[in-house]
């Protein structure tokens, strides 16, 4: 393979470079992948850049769903007007990095690399996001919970491209928190979302940094579901407040490392969910 | 031996040839040991530091973490683009007067973010001034000195 780097102006090119040159590294934003390669830990030996692939920048809203193209950035996300329809992740786009890295970071990019900690990533399988991929043989889509299949690793194929994730556009209050050690640059030790979709009636919470991949509350959600009054969208009884808290930390899987004990994620867990409820309903 | 590849970037309004390249080489790498454009700061090589800022395309990133090769076609603008021909800017003249540098090291990056900050917002708060750097470390001011010489910037600026 010739050492290069590839720019695709379309979709449908990017794919034939990709398959024509097996092992063609794929580079968006390239804050997580530069960081492996200026430390050793990966050497390119031919790059499709998606600098020039303009179409993979755009968003679009069809009815009820939100088709966001993957090549779209945290800082875009953070002040358009995608962050009135999908506040928590406009929420979760502020706490990203810094602005350096929201110039450059791209949604399609935190789904593919596929962090246990990615802030995006919460909000998108609260939402039940659909990711979307172009191959040689097509497009196919699939739900975010199949694509993430575990830590840093995906279902995209040898030669396949995320194209866009579409997520719904849902009526209620919606909350993205995380806990590190400062505001700005900081990997989480725990992130969460909330989502309450009131034409749907369902609420939706997702947590990261507490297990191998992003992990949602069933039966935290439930309980919610259950308890609140939905044409006022408010919860009466405030016990539900803590008990949600507890459920969602009783959903956490944490482990122990560097960053942070089990034990304080699971607790971090609890006290993000109560606020995030507090703040939604 | 890795294959060696050569591109044009255009840097501070000129186009410089980059020859005999490898392929992962950062843009701060070539800034730096290629085109002996020196203010631009290395130092965590993660995106951690800020100290790398520069401008592609008038977006504030760091360059420590763009693959130099494909920011062909690109317009970067470093520090040294920023106030041509040895003088300083209002920016620069800010910090020095203001005691918002003191070792040095992050001021270029800083100084970058600055810049991009008031061309975007030329009224920022006190928030939206932190936000802005919260990108860039400095080990030694505090950041208090910093944060004056911005204002003194924005003061000067609206006369």
């Amino acid at each position: 393979m010739t050492a290069a780097v590839l720019m695709p102006a379309s979709v449908d090119e990017a794919v034939d470079m990709l398959n024509s040159s097996p092992g063609a590294r794929i580079l968006a934003g390239g804050t997580d992948y530069m960081v492996e390669v200026n430390y050793g830990h990966a050497k390119p030996k031919s790059v499709v850049s998606l600098r020039a692939l303009d179409a993979l920048r755009v968003w679009r809203r069809d009815g009820d769903t939100l088709e966001l193209g993957s090549g779209i950035r945290f800082a875009d996300i953070q002040t358009s007007e995608l962050a009135k329809l999908v506040p928590a992740l406009a929420q979760a786009a502020r706490t990203i990095g810094s602005p350096q890295i929201r110039n450059a970071a791209t949604i399609g990019g935190n789904v593919a690399t596929a962090s246990p900690a990615g802030d995006g990533l919460p909000v998108l399988f609260a939402m039940e996001a659909v990711v979307n991929v172009a191959g040689v043989h097509g497009r196919r889509a699939l739900p975010i919970n199949e694509f993430i299949t575990g830590v840093k690793r995906t279902a995209l194929g040898p030669g396949e491209l995320i194209v866009s994730i579409s997520v719904p556009v849902a009526s209620g209050p919606q909350e993205f928190l995380k806990v590190g050690r400062r505001n700005a640059m900081v990997i989480a030790l725990a992130n969460l979302a909330l989502i309450v979709d009131g034409d749907r009636r369902k609420v939706a919470c997702a947590l990261g940094s507490v297990g191998p991949t992003i992990i949602r509350c069933d039966e935290a959600e439930g309980l919610v579901a259950r308890k609140v009054n939905w044409d006022r969208m408010r919860l009466d009884d405030p016990q539900v407040y803590q008990d949600f808290g507890e459920l969602c930390a009783n959903s956490a899987r944490p482990i122990n490392d560097h960053r942070a004990t089990a034990d304080y994620r699971r607790h971090a867990i609890a006290v993000l969910a109560s606020r995030a409820l507090m703040r939604t309903l | 031996m890795d294959e060696q590849i050569s591109f044009t970037l255009n840097v501070n309004g000129h186009k410089h040839e980059i020859q005999s390249a490898w392929l992962g080489e950062s843009l701060l790498f070539v800034l730096r040991e290629r085109l002996n454009l020196w203010g631009t700061k290395n130092a965590c090589e993660q995106g951690e530091c800020g100290s790398c800022s520069v401008l592609i395309d008038g977006r504030l990133c760091c360059s420590c973490l763009e693959m130099a090769a494909a920011a062909v076609g690109t317009d970067i603008l470093t520090i040294e683009g920023l106030a041509p021909n040895g003088d300083l800017s209002d920016i620069q003249e800010a910090f020095v007067e203001e005691g918002g540098v003191q070792c040095g090291f992050c001021t270029p990056g800083m100084v970058v973010a600055v810049h991009d900050l008031l061309e975007a917002n030329p009224s920022p708060s006190s928030l939206e001034i932190r936000e802005a750097l919260s990108g860039n470390l400095c080990r030694c001011t505090g950041y208090g000195r910093i944060e004056a010489a911005v204002r003194r910037v924005v003061e000067a600026r609206h006369g």
